[in-house]
C-alpha cells in the first residue's frame, strides 16, 4: 500500500505531497503573469494620466493669462474743435471724424498726461508712445462720443487696453531680450512701461472683456474676446438639444419597442451604427449642400450649425437611448402589459422614466461632443470674422452670423501674433468650463432621475 | 371549519369560464403547443404541471394574449372567454388583459410607491371616479392580498423595498385591483421562501372565491395543495386533465404517473 503510493509520487508531480506553504513552479509562473498584467494596466493608466496632465498644464499655463489684461488709464479732454469741427453736435457731421481723428486726440492726450504726471518719456518718441494705446481705445471712445455728444468739451478718464506687446511684457511673454529683436517694441518702451505701471497709468486686472468682446483684427489682439463665440455655441447647444431630444428619443422608442424585427429595421439599425462613424466634416458638406445651398438658410448662422450638429449627434444619441431603453428589465413591461396597459402607456409610464437617466446622460454626452466639433462648422461658414453680436434668441438671433468656441480656438491659433496664442488657450479653458458644466448637469440629472428596481 | 368548507364547495356554481379548443402555438419553427383542449372553470384553482419546456407557461400566456408581445409566436385554435373568442380580430388585447390579470414568476413591482403600484391598474382603466374611491380599491386589494396590515403605514414607500414574499403579494394586489375575472399565475412562488410560499398559497385559496385562478407550478405538492383541477403537459401536449385528486392518485396516462412519481421531468 505504501509502496504503491510512493511509486505514484515518483511517476509524476503529486500535488497531494506538495506543501501549501511553498508555491510550485506553475503557481509562480501564474502569479508572475498576473503581476505583469497588473503592471501593464497601471502603466497604461499612468501614461494616460500624464498625457492628460501635460495637456491641461500647457493649456492652463498658456491660457490663464488671457483672463488678465493690462489697461491704460489717462485723462482726456474731449476737444470739441477736433471732434465736432462743424460745432452743431449733429450725428452725421460727427461721424465724419474717423477713428484716426480720435487716435490723434488720444496720442496727444497721453503725451500731455505723462507730462502732467511728471513722467519723463526719455528716448521714447511720440510715435513710440502712441504705440502704447490699443487701436481699440479710439474706436470705443468714438462710439461713446457719438452716442453721447454732451461729453464734448469735458475732461474724462479713459480706460482702454494697452497694446499686446506691453501686455505681454507684464505677463512675461515679452522680455528685454526679445524686445531687442522685435521691431514692434523697444527696450526704452518697456522701461517707460515699468514707470507708467508704478505711476498707476498701466494696471493689470481681470479681463471681463475677454468673455464679452467680439473677435478683433490682427492688429489689436488685446481687444479680441469670446463674446460672439460663447453666444453662438450657447445658441447651437440650445437648438441641438431641442432638435435632437425629440427626434432621437422618438426614433429610439419606435425602433426598440414598436418596430417589427425584419430586414428593413435591420438595415436601418446597421445604417445608424454606420452614421455614428461618419467623419464630422462629411456632415459639414451635407449641411452646406442642403441647408445653405438648397434651403437657403443664412450662412454662418447658429441655426444651420445646430442642424448640422443635430445630424451629427443623432446616431450617437439614438444608440445611447436604445441602450438605455433595452436596459429596462422586461419584467417591468410584462407587469404593465399584464394589467392591461397599452403599449404606449407601458412605454411612457414605465419604460421611459426608468430609461431617463441613461437617455439624459447619452444626450448630454452627445451635446458635449457637438460643442467641441469644429470641422462641419468651418464648412458652413461659421469661421467668418463676426463683428456684431447676434440679437437675442427670440429676435431671430439664431439666424444671424455667429461663430462657435472651437472655431474661435482654431482661428486664433492660426494667427501670427503671439498674443492670439494666449487667447486661443484661454478659449480652450472656456470651452472646457462649458463641458464641465454640461457634465455636472448630466450627473445631477442622473442622480435625480435614478431609481432602483 | 372543514365541514363548512365542504358545504361551501357544494353550493359553488362551476360554470365554464375559459374554453380552449385545438390551441396550437408555434415559436418560429418550433411547435411549442399541440392541440390543447381545456375547459377552465369559474371559482376554481386550475394547476398546470409538467416538466420544463412542456408548454404550460406558453399556454398560460395564450389566455391573456401575452404571447402577442413575442414577435415570432403564432397562436391558432380558439380560446373562448365567456363564449367570446379572445383571438377575434375585434378583441383588443389591452381590454382582455384587464379581465384576465396576470402574476409573474419573479415579483416585478413597478419602481413606484406601494400605493401607486396598486392604483396603476384602476387609474389606466378609469375604474374609479375620485381619490376616495381609489383609496378604497387600493385598500381592498391589499387586504385581499393579505398585505394591508404590513404596509398600511408606509403606502408611499417604494414597492421595491419590500421583501420578496411581500413584493409577490403586492403584485397579486396589483393584479386584482382591476377586478379581473380570471387570474393567471406563472409559477408565483418559485422565487419565494417556504413561509412566503405558504402565505401566497393560502391567498390563492381565498382568491378562488372571487376569481377563476390558473396557476403554473413546478411543485406537484403545491398543485395538490391549492388546486381543484390539474392539467399535465408534456412535450407540448396536454396529456391529462381532471380533478386534482384523481390526477395525483390514479392517473390514467402512464406519462402522468411517471412524472408524478419522479421518473420523468
Amino acid at each position: 500500500m505504501t509502496d504503491a503510493t510512493a511509486g505514484g509520487m515518483s511517476a509524476g508531480p503529486d500535488r497531494r505531497s506538495a506543501s501549501l506553504l511553498t508555491a510550485d513552479p506553475l503557481m509562480r509562473r501564474r502569479n508572475a503573469a498576473e503581476t505583469r498584467f497588473r503592471l501593464y494596466g497601471v502603466a497604461a493608466i499612468m501614461i494616460s494620466l500624464s498625457m492628460l496632465f501635460i495637456m491641461l498644464w500647457t493649456i492652463f499655463s498658456d491660457g490663464v493669462s488671457a483672463f488678465r489684461q493690462t489697461s491704460l488709464t489717462m485723462a482726456v479732454t474731449l476737444d470739441a474743435e477736433r471732434l465736432d469741427p462743424q460745432g452743431n453736435r449733429a450725428r452725421d457731421d460727427m461721424m465724419k471724424v474717423t477713428t484716426i481723428g480720435y487716435t490723434n486726440l488720444l496720442n496727444d492726450a497721453l503725451k500731455s498726461y505723462m507730462e502732467a504726471r511728471g513722467i519723463d518719456t526719455g528716448e521714447v518718441s511720440d510715435r513710440e508712445l502712441s504705440a502704447f494705446i490699443s487701436r481699440d481705445t479710439p474706436a470705443q471712445l468714438r462710439n461713446q462720443v457719438i452716442a453721447n455728444p454732451d461729453m464734448l468739451g469735458q475732461t474724462i478718464e479713459v480706460k482702454g487696453f494697452a497694446t499686446g506687446r506691453i501686455d505681454g511684457y507684464f505677463k512675461g511673454r515679452v522680455t528685454r531680450e526679445t524686445a531687442q529683436v522685435d521691431t514692434n517694441i523697444s527696450v526704452a518702451q518697456l522701461e517707460l512701461a515699468d514707470q507708467m505701471r508704478e505711476a498707476g497709468i498701466l494696471t493689470v486686472g481681470f479681463n471681463w472683456k475677454f468673455l464679452t468682446n467680439t473677435d478683433a483684427s490682427d492688429q489689436r489682439p488685446e481687444a479680441a474676446g469670446l463674446g460672439i463665440a460663447i453666444i453662438g455655441s450657447a445658441y447651437m447647444m440650445l437648438l441641438v438639444a431641442v432638435f435632437v431630444l425629440p427626434i432621437g428619443v422618438a426614433a429610439s422608442i419606435y425602433l426598440e419597442e414598436f418596430a417589427p424585427k425584419n430586414r428593413w429595421t435591420d438595415l436601418i439599425e446597421v445604417n445608424i451604427s454606420n452614421l455614428a462613424a461618419v467623419p464630422s466634416i462629411v456632415y459639414g458638406i451635407l449641411g452646406l449642400a442642403i441647408f445653405i445651398n438648397f434651403a437657403k438658410f443664412p450662412q454662418s448662422s447658429p441655426l444651420v450649425g445646430a442642424l448640422v450638429l443635430t445630424l451629427m449627434t443623432l446616431p450617437t444619441i439614438i444608440i445611447a437611448t436604445r441602450a438605455a431603453i433595452r436596459a429596462v428589465p422586461p419584467s417591468i413591461r410584462d407587469a404593465a402589459l399584464g394589467i392591461g396597459a397599452s403599449k404606449m402607456q407601458t412605454v411612457f409610464h414605465h419604460v421611459l422614466p426608468l430609461a431617463a437617466p441613461g437617455i439624459l446622460t447619452g444626450t448630454i454626452l452627445g451635446l458635449a461632443s457637438a460643442l467641441g466639433e469644429t470641422a462641419p462648422l468651418l464648412l458652413i461658414g461659421m469661421v467668418a470674422f463676426v463683428a456684431n453680436y447676434p440679437s437675442g434668441p427670440l429676435e431671430g438671433g439664431m439666424l444671424e452670423p455667429a461663430t462657435a468656441l472651437p472655431v474661435q480656438v482654431y482661428s486664433w491659433a492660426s494667427r501670427s501674433d503671439p498674443a492670439f496664442i494666449e487667447r486661443s488657450s484661454g478659449a480652450i479653458i472656456v470651452l472646457l468650463a462649458f463641458l464641465l458644466v454640461m457634465n455636472i448637469i448630466a450627473i445631477v440629472l442622473r442622480r435625480r432621475f435614478e431609481r432602483r428596481w | 371549519m372543514n365541514d363548512m368548507r365542504i358545504v361551501e364547495r357544494a353550493v359553488e356554481t362551476r360554470n365554464i369560464k375559459i374554453s380552449a379548443r385545438g390551441v396550437q402555438v408555434h415559436y418560429g419553427d418550433k411547435h411549442a403547443l399541440r392541440d390543447v383542449d381545456v375547459d377552465i372553470l369559474d371559482n376554481t384553482v386550475t394547476a398546470f404541471i409538467g416538466p420544463s419546456g412542456c408548454g404550460k407557461s406558453t399556454f398560460l400566456r395564450c389566455l391573456n394574449r401575452m404571447n402577442d408581445t413575442v414577435a415570432v409566436a403564432k397562436v391558432s385554435g380558439t380560446i373562448l372567454l365567456d363564449g367570446e373568442d379572445i383571438y377575434d380580430r375585434r378583441v383588443d388585447p389591452v381590454q382582455l388583459r384587464a379581465k384576465v390579470g396576470m402574476v409573474f414568476q419573479k415579483p416585478n413591482p413597478f419602481p413606484k410607491s406601494i400605493y401607486d403600484n396598486v392604483a396603476y391598474g384602476p387609474r389606466i382603466h378609469g375604474l374609479t371616479r375620485n381619490k376616495a374611491e381609489l383609496d378604497e380599491v387600493v385598500e381592498a386589494s391589499l387586504r385581499k392580498a393579505a398585505l394591508w396590515n404590513e404596509v398600511k403605514d408606509r403606502l408611499q414607500e417604494g414597492g421595491t423595498g419590500l421583501s420578496g414574499g411581500q413584493q409577490q403579494r403586492l403584485c397579486i394586489a396589483r393584479a386584482i385591483a382591476t377586478s379581473p375575472e380570471v387570474l393567471l399565475m406563472d409559477e408565483p412562488c418559485s422565487a419565494l421562501d417556504p413561509i412566503a410560499t405558504a402565505q401566497v398559497e393560502e391567498l390563492i385559496d381565498e382568491l378562488r372565491a372571487s376569481f377563476s385562478v390558473v396557476i403554473v407550478t413546478h411543485s406537484m405538492q403545491q398543485a395538490a395543495r391549492v388546486s381543484q383541477r390539474t392539467a399535465f403537459f408534456h412535450l407540448g401536449n396536454l396529456v391529462e386533465y381532471g380533478e386534482t385528486g384523481a390526477i395525483f392518485t390514479k392517473p390514467s396516462d402512464p406519462r402522468t404517473e411517471s412524472y408524478i412519481t419522479g421518473r420523468i421531468g
